[in-house]
């Protein structure tokens, strides 16, 4: 909770110290999202090799944090701490997963059909706006419920196969600007094959682009698989932060006041979702600069000049 | 007048995918749903041989007709707005209890995410105006909030607010011990007060993303030229920030409601759960628990439906908002 503070935090310190550079704020983002979410990806990989097994139950039974247990107990004695290490791997298996899927889906959809044109761009463009404007959790809700004992690279499957098409739709617009500028035209006019285009000329202008859209759907896929395991449709077997939700939930956590058993799973979603919209912040002020987070001190200084000649007393100092 | 045909054409063609999805997906699940809806219905009566072939015609196992004539009856029937009979409130069908459900969602959710949508817009302008003040760097804050899963901060706000403080009710729609619904003040008083809980989840957790929206499309608009012209003529810079630059900022939001509108209500449906809200959504988790398929594919093609209207509903407002997207169509 606090180190997500720490970026507006440092920005407000930039814009006491004028004379520092503009650019500490941007980092200064991008280095706590990656900080938070390494530190979240460190504590998936390394926690479970330590911090034993999640499921074995003891008498100590829905004990508060303290006295050996760091995060207490649940109903049945199991410790938190070591299901939150399991959770974290599992939930981060998902993204992860579900961010590359939904990547290659999106890449396909929108760059080839946005290249190609014609029926194939309309075709592609109608199915990806279909696929936006029907709401994802209940169809995957509707899917997975048919299906009885679900892995989790099924449940990734199915929360990709709703979550790419915001990607495409992105990555059809910036392609489609693309592939009329001069180079590819003249990569085109001698003789290059379609898919080498696509691959050397259009797909590294895209890459930040598709960085930012990873990063969204790995937030989507945890979210949407928080929700699923809610619900008791998660994987069967695979411990995420969704079904510790799930088990703190019937297990009365909220009647009986055990917080420590149903805040940690769904603050880490938090911290670690907004870590990753802190480095997509940072990509997308690397994409588009006029979204730099100026402070107001640098951004007066490099008005001064215009807006002294152009501003009446009494609107600069609402303006700026 | 061929903008607004376009978009009729593209909704029909995207209720039709819903529709024909709704009627693939037990068709291509393994197992067989009949069987198991048969064996859960008898234990509740006896079933007769039309309840089976109703259920058949909807699930699709009935192998005697061919695949295409089962889809048109399927179309037929939901056309008739007959959905099939649910497994858990047997008797009762599909229809009735969507019918008794939905108001409350569609109540719910639907002023929840208008008090989010302009709260978010207003103070997006204000951090986008004042680029670098307190309210801007406030804005990754708020985003926190939006990866806070809805059902999460539901259960935080129920055990803090709801147990520890009691100053909210816990569950339910109404007050159903000392209520009765009706149009009587008693009543609405009621709803106001147990639905403010689930509305304040909805909106805490979905006002970051129309607020940084916004954020960031004032700010492009405010480096356009006429944004100059205007401060050059003097203009109150009231009168810039609201009519010259926020106007034109809001269309992306706007016209981004579509894509919005599905993760809210998605969020939203999983809310209603942790509140036992009577909607549409407590509907859905009791119809996943008791494998109820018929109620489960209701509900999914009525939320469906509603999105899709309401899409519908903006993008046809955007053009009379924004001449251009009727020119360029």
């Amino acid at each position: 909770m606090e180190q997500t503070l720490e970026a507006p935090r440092a920005s407000a310190a930039a814009a006491v110290q004028p004379k520092k550079r503009q650019r500490r704020p941007r980092s200064a983002k991008l280095m706590a999202g990656l900080i938070i979410a390494g530190a979240i990806a460190l504590f998936g990989i390394l926690g479970p090799l330590f911090l034993g097994d999640p499921n074995a139950i003891s008498n100590d039974t829905l004990a508060a944090p303290g006295n050996g247990m760091l995060l207490g107990t649940t109903q049945t004695g199991q410790d938190v701490l070591a299901q939150l290490a399991h959770a974290t791997r599992g939930s981060l298996t998902i993204g992860v997963l579900v961010g590359a899927m939904a990547i290659v889906a999106s890449a396909f959809f929108g760059i080839v059909g946005a290249y190609i044109g014609g029926w194939t761009d309309e075709t592609f463009s109608l199915i990806t706006n279909v696929m936006l404007v029907i709401p994802g959790l209940p169809l995957v809700i509707v899917i997975s419920s048919y299906v009885p004992d679900k892995g989790l690279l099924l449940i990734a499957g199915v929360l990709a196969l709703t979550s790419w098409a915001g990607g495409a739709r992105v990555l059809r617009a910036v392609t489609l600007s693309l592939r009329n500028r001069d180079y590819v035209a003249a990569s085109r006019v001698s003789g290059e094959k379609t898919w080498r285009i696509l691959m050397v000329e259009i797909l590294p202008n895209l890459m930040p682009i598709l960085a930012s859209q990873m990063v969204f759907a790995v937030i989507f896929a945890i979210l949407g698989e928080a929700g699923l395991a809610f619900i008791g449709l998660g994987a069967s077997g695979t411990w995420t932060w969704g079904s510790m939700l799930f088990y703190a939930q019937n297990g009365l956590a909220l009647r009986l006041g055990a917080w420590w058993w149903f805040v940690p799973p769904g603050l880490l979603i938090a911290v670690f979702g907004a870590a990753l919209s802190l480095i997509n912040f940072s990509i997308d002020e690397i994409i588009n600069p006029k979204l730099r987070d100026q402070t107001l001190a640098a951004r007066k200084r490099w008005n001064t000049p215009r807006t002294k000649k152009l501003t009446v007393p009494g609107t600069e100092k609402t303006s700026s | 007048m061929r903008f607004y045909l376009q978009k009729i054409v593209f909704y029909v063609v995207a209720l039709w995918a819903a529709l024909t999805l709704n009627f693939f997906l037990p068709r291509w699940m393994p197992g067989n749903p009949v069987d198991i809806l048969i064996s859960k219905l008898s234990a509740k009566g006896p079933v007769t041989e039309s309840t089976r072939h109703a259920l058949e015609l909807m699930l699709g196992t009935n192998s005697d007709e061919p695949v295409f004539i089962q889809y048109l009856n399927y179309l037929g029937s939901v056309f008739r707005g007959d959905l099939g009979v649910s497994v858990t409130y047997f008797p009762a069908n599909v229809t009735d209890i969507i019918g008794q459900s939905l108001p409350w969602t569609i109540g719910l959710i639907g002023v929840a995410t208008v008090i989010s949508f302009i709260v978010g817009i207003l103070l997006g302008q204000l951090a986008g105006w004042k680029r670098g003040s307190w309210l801007d760097n406030f804005i990754p804050v708020t985003t926190m909030f939006q990866a806070v899963p809805y059902f999460w901060l539901a259960l935080v706000l129920l055990y803090f607010l709801g147990s520890r403080i009691q100053m909210f009710p816990l569950s339910g729609g109404y007050d159903v011990y000392t209520v009765q619904p009706g149009m009587s003040w008693a009543f609405i008083s009621s709803v106001i007060y147990h639905g403010a809980l689930p509305a304040l989840t909805i909106v805490l957790s979905s006002i970051g993303g129309w607020m940084l929206g916004m954020r960031n499309m004032m700010v492009s608009t405010l480096s356009e030229d006429y944004i100059v012209t205007a401060e050059a003529k003097g203009l109150h810079p009231r009168r810039i920030m609201t009519a010259y630059a926020a106007r034109n900022a809001v269309l992306p939001s706007l016209s981004g409601f579509a894509i919005s509108l599905g993760f809210v209500v998605s969020g939203s449906i999983v809310t209603e759960m942790v509140f036992s809200y009577p909607g549409i959504g407590s509907a859905l988790l009791t119809a996943v628990q008791s494998n109820d398929y018929a109620l489960m594919q209701g509900i999914f093609l009525v939320i469906t439906i509603s999105v899709l209207g309401a899409n519908l509903l903006v993008d046809l407002l955007y053009a009379l908002i924004d001449p251009r997207t009727r020119v360029r169509a």
